[in-house]
């Protein structure tokens, strides 16, 4: 299958995708931001939108919206519930906006399903390259803020104490997950990033029990379901998004009922 | 570092949120290598100083003067800390989060002995690998003393660590923190309600009541002091 340029393209932009994902996702879930991940993929939406309508490249479309979106979560209140009910008013009006502009662009229905629910043959080198760089100036960051973000992650509380500047390391955390939710799209598509973004890392924290540990395996677990998902969709010309999606479902039922069995609960 | 100079020293300190005045005129110090308790009835304001000492929260009046002048290293055991059941990370990962010298993933030798240092002293290694979220109260309890331990903190702060433990486990606990402040000379600060604890393992009692503080020897604390 590796003849086929689109299908390079796609390999090693899902390689590059999983290995974000799988590492961010572990603070994601730590931070208790699922549901902040979601949002900011709909806002991609609408930021690839806005690109096509504007003339710029999906991604940058993506990268500004959900940028943007991420500064302003961070200066918002930090309030759990009052902050949830306000990210989901603002991706209501954000999935608006997204059709809008693909609306005024006058793009068909189809282009739309490819931003949504993310497409493997659109991706072109140059597109890779650019993916590429992101995500490693992402994990770059992540390495050089690493202790940092992992006390401030799975111990708050601590954190505050140590005077750790909990404000900075909390938009830092949402500008590189916009930039993760951004570069994701490309592939998996705005609706499936979250299923990257938190699955993996998800079934992580049931096997193992370190912060580097879990990282590894979240990882590896997104790199299954990417690379699992391209073959499958390679071989049978079903959605690369539909194996995805359902590979690290399974993976994470699983994981649930392993931790039901040995842990007795 | 000198001896003869107290670890802290109060001077005239006051606290209001919004109109209401929590405590005023608070004068007093802690020497170094003493371990204080600080009593008084709920709401009376100990955690509120606490953070204050912590320097989290910015005091409406007054001064905290520390030795040497400059930022102190404090540990800190807080009085809640919601940790559910699915809590992932084991003890000694929990513990390792508050040895922050360095940014990158990997820790020095020197970091792992320290870590394994602190786990022994808090009897934690039979539990190392054991998830957090899935251990005791009082081991919960250990686990968090570790961390606040780990990097060699000047001051230890207990915000009452033993409000939801049994007997025999709050004197292992505390019992172990008299230990490490006697062995080793770390200046503790204990809040707590528990007046026969304050009486049993501190030195000098710190009392809030009324908005004011009053202070003696732990001895000299008796039961009709508070009135709730
Ligand atoms: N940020 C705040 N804003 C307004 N009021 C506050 C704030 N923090 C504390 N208070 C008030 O200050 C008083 C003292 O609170 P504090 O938590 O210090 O009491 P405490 O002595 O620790 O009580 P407990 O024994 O129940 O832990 C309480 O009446 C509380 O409502
Ligand atoms: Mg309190």
């Amino acid at each position: 299958m590796f003849q086929l340029e689109f299908m390079c393209n796609a390999w090693v932009a899902s390689t590059f995708i999983a290995l974000t994902c799988g590492v961010i996702g572990v603070f994601v879930i730590a931070r208790n931001l699922s549901f902040l991940a979601h949002t900011l993929s709909e806002i991609g939406f609408a930021g690839a939108s806005f690109g096509v309508f504007t003339g710029l490249a999906p991604l940058d479309g993506m990268l500004l919206f959900t940028m943007i979106s991420a500064v302003a979560v961070g200066e918002m209140s930090t309030e759990q519930s009052r902050r949830e009910a306000a990210i989901a008013a603002i991706s209501s009006l954000f999935m608006g906006l997204g059709i809008l502009f693909l609306s005024l662009a006058n793009k068909s229905a189809s282009y739309a399903t490819n931003i949504l629910f993310g497409s493997i043959i659109g991706i072109s080198v140059g597109e890779v390259w650019q993916l590429v760089g992101l995500s490693l100036f992402m994990l770059a960051v992540m390495f050089f803020a690493y202790r940092y973000l992992a006390f401030d992650s799975f111990d708050g509380i601590g954190a505050r104490v140590q005077h750790l500047p909990k404000h900075l390391l909390s938009v830092l955390f949402l500008l590189l997950l916009a930039i993760s939710v951004s570069i994701s799209a490309q592939i998996v598509g705005s609706l499936l990033v979250f299923v990257l973004l938190t699955l993996p890392a998800s079934s992580a924290r049931y096997l193992v029990h370190t912060v580097p540990r879990m990282l590894l395996v979240s990882v590896g677990l997104a790199l299954v379901g990417v690379w699992g998902g391209l073959a499958l969709g390679y071989y049978t010309n079903w959605p690369v998004t539909f194996f995805i999606a359902t590979i690290e479902v399974v993976v994470y039922l699983a994981t649930l009922l392993y931790a039901r069995v040995t842990q007795g609960d | 570092m000198n001896m003869a100079q107290p670890l802290i020293q109060v001077h005239d300190l006051a606290q209001s949120f919004a109109d209401r005045t929590i405590f005023s005129h608070v004068n007093f110090s802690i020497p170094q290598g003493a371990m204080v308790s600080l009593v008084g009835a709920n709401g009376s304001g100990k955690t509120t100083l606490t953070r204050i000492l912590l320097g989290i929260l910015k005091p409406t009046s007054g001064t905290v003067q520390t030795d040497g002048g400059g930022h102190l290293t404090v540990g800190y055991v807080p009085q809640f800390r919601n940790l559910d059941r699915d809590y992932p990370l084991s003890v000694r990962s929990f513990v390792q989060l508050n040895q922050i010298a360095r940014p990158w993933p990997w820790h020095t030798a020197a970091e792992k002995r320290a870590l394994t240092h602190i786990l022994t002293e808090t009897r934690l290694t039979g539990l190392a690998k054991t998830p957090l979220g899935m251990t005791s109260g009082g081991e919960k309890q250990r686990a968090y003393l570790a961390q606040a331990l780990v990097n060699d903190p000047r001051l230890l702060i207990l915000d009452e660590p033993t409000a939801s433990l049994d007997v025999a486990v709050k004197h292992e606990l505390i019992g172990l923190v008299r230990e490490l402040n006697q062995k080793q000379g770390l200046t503790v600060l204990f809040v707590t309600h528990d007046l026969p604890m304050a009486r049993e393992y501190t030195d000098r009692y710190l009392l809030l009541q009324g908005g004011q503080m009053t202070t003696g020897p732990a001895s000299a604390l008796r039961d009709d002091l508070i009135a709730d």
